[in-house]
């Protein structure tokens, strides 16, 4: 079954009297990367978390499948929302955490598939380190290590994903990227690093600036 | 979905409560603590502490819940987790019923563990120490609902803590007369079933209104 499109029709998101943007449109089909760029505080962040569902615009509409996201059956299955912060408690280990965000989102929690996606972000010697422990860079790591528990193709939303990852982890999270595109599912990120991925040609989407 | 947020949710705050036991242990600390400071002002005299013992145990109980309250939601805000929880397919009835029923384990249910011992502290009867276990059986977790509430409505603001003793003591009140008025009630030889009925009926409404108003207003704060 194919993955169903992300639309934003006439998306328009104010902080205050400030408009972050305004009538903004975009679709994202199954099996595409888009690239969502722009500079500090045109709203990136604030857009990814209306595509995510967690905000409503003050004007449009963002729909997956032509449901508005709140009505879509399977939206919540089917998208992975990994925020600028990570999500990791402190006194957590690396593997409590994941176990525990794996088990909130209905992902596979076995012990041979945290410790698989671990290993794969190379965070297998460290799992059972306590997450305050660990550095900005395998916090970030262990938070995408998240991405490589996905078997079915979904929308992935993911919010500076290579941020404080080092040119192996920024490899091991392209593999993965590369993957889920393979596999039909959807991506938008936000970087404000160039797109280093080569089997995907990214659709670029620049936020205009703020009114 | 085969995963049941609620005691995935539950499971985590013991979790991290164990690895932080001192956090933990503050509630009943401060509980027996501030309640065994009574005796030692008011005097020894024990048909004065047996009047005044009810009420004494109850507020402390109260004021001890709160302490906990402000950091029910506020962690899980900073570090990106309630966000998540947010997005799982997990209703935010859920997840709000799951951050209740967790800080009233963790908070309720010590300071009804340690109750008989204030009781015995204020010269309670056995009877009147039984009643004030129930009633605090019946009350704490109207604390935790209500205080959640208000913890998920005062997420992000400044002077969170003091909105939200603002907001929630004035709704726990009832709960206070209640639980409090049926040890006396005890203790002065009389039936307390009208208390504990009062009683009751606060927790049920609470337990059915208090997780919707709970997932609203994490809504709203989360927005």
């Amino acid at each position: 079954m194919t993955l169903p499109t992300l639309r934003a029709e006439g998306l328009t998101y104010r902080r205050g009297e400030h408009a972050l943007f305004a009538g903004l449109n975009l679709e994202l089909p199954a099996g595409c990367l888009m690239w969502l760029r722009g500079h500090n505080g045109r709203g990136k962040t604030s857009l990814l978390r209306l595509l995510a569902g967690l905000a409503l615009p003050d004007s449009g509409r963002v729909t997956w499948g032509g449901v508005k996201l709140a009505d879509a059956p399977d939206f919540a299955t089917q998208r992975t929302y990994i925020a600028h912060a990570n999500a990791l408690k402190d006194d957590l280990t690396a593997y409590e955490a994941l176990q525990f965000l794996a088990a909130l989102h209905g992902r596979d929690a076995t012990p041979a598939a945290l410790h698989n996606a671990l290993s794969r972000l190379g965070m297998k010697q460290r799992q059972r380190a306590p997450v305050r422990t660990l550095s900005q860079g395998q916090r970030r790591r262990v938070a995408l290590a998240r991405l490589a528990l996905e078997r079915a193709p979904g929308l992935w939303v993911l919010d500076e994903p290579f941020d404080a990852l080092d040119v192996d982890g920024i490899g091991v999270i392209n593999a993965l990227l590369e993957q889920h595109l393979a596999r039909g599912g959807s991506v938008i990120l936000t970087s404000h690093q160039a797109l280093s991925i080569t089997g995907a040609t990214p659709q670029v989407h620049d936020l205009p600036g703020a009114t | 979905m085969t995963s049941n947020g609620f005691s995935v949710i539950v499971q985590r705050d013991l979790r991290l409560a164990a690895r932080r036991r001192i956090d933990a242990l503050l509630p009943v600390v401060f509980f027996i603590v501030a309640a065994s400071l009574f005796p030692l002002g008011v005097g020894p005299e024990p048909q004065v502490l047996r009047q005044i013992g009810p009420g004494i145990v109850w507020v402390c109980a109260l004021l001890a819940t709160m302490l906990s309250l402000t950091s029910l939601y506020s962690g899980d805000h900073a570090d990106g987790s309630l966000e998540q929880m947010l997005l799982s397919s997990h209703s935010g009835v859920v997840i709000a019923s799951a951050k209740a029923f967790a800080h009233w384990v963790l908070t309720g249910l010590p300071l009804i563990v340690a109750s008989p011992l204030l009781g015995l502290l204020f010269d309670m009867s056995g009877d009147a120490i039984s009643t004030l276990c129930f009633t605090l059986l019946l009350g704490t977790p109207i604390l935790s609902l209500l205080g959640s509430v208000g913890a998920a409505l005062t997420l992000g603001l400044r002077s969170a803590g003091v909105l939200l003793l603002l907001l929630v003591l004035p709704l726990c009140i009832p709960a206070l007369i209640f639980g409090s008025g049926a040890v006396v009630a005890v203790d002065a030889g009389m039936s307390a079933r009208g208390h504990l009925s009062l009683l009751g009926a606060l927790l049920l409404l609470t337990v059915l209104g208090a997780p919707l108003a709970g997932a609203a207003a994490l809504r709203i704060s989360t927005a």
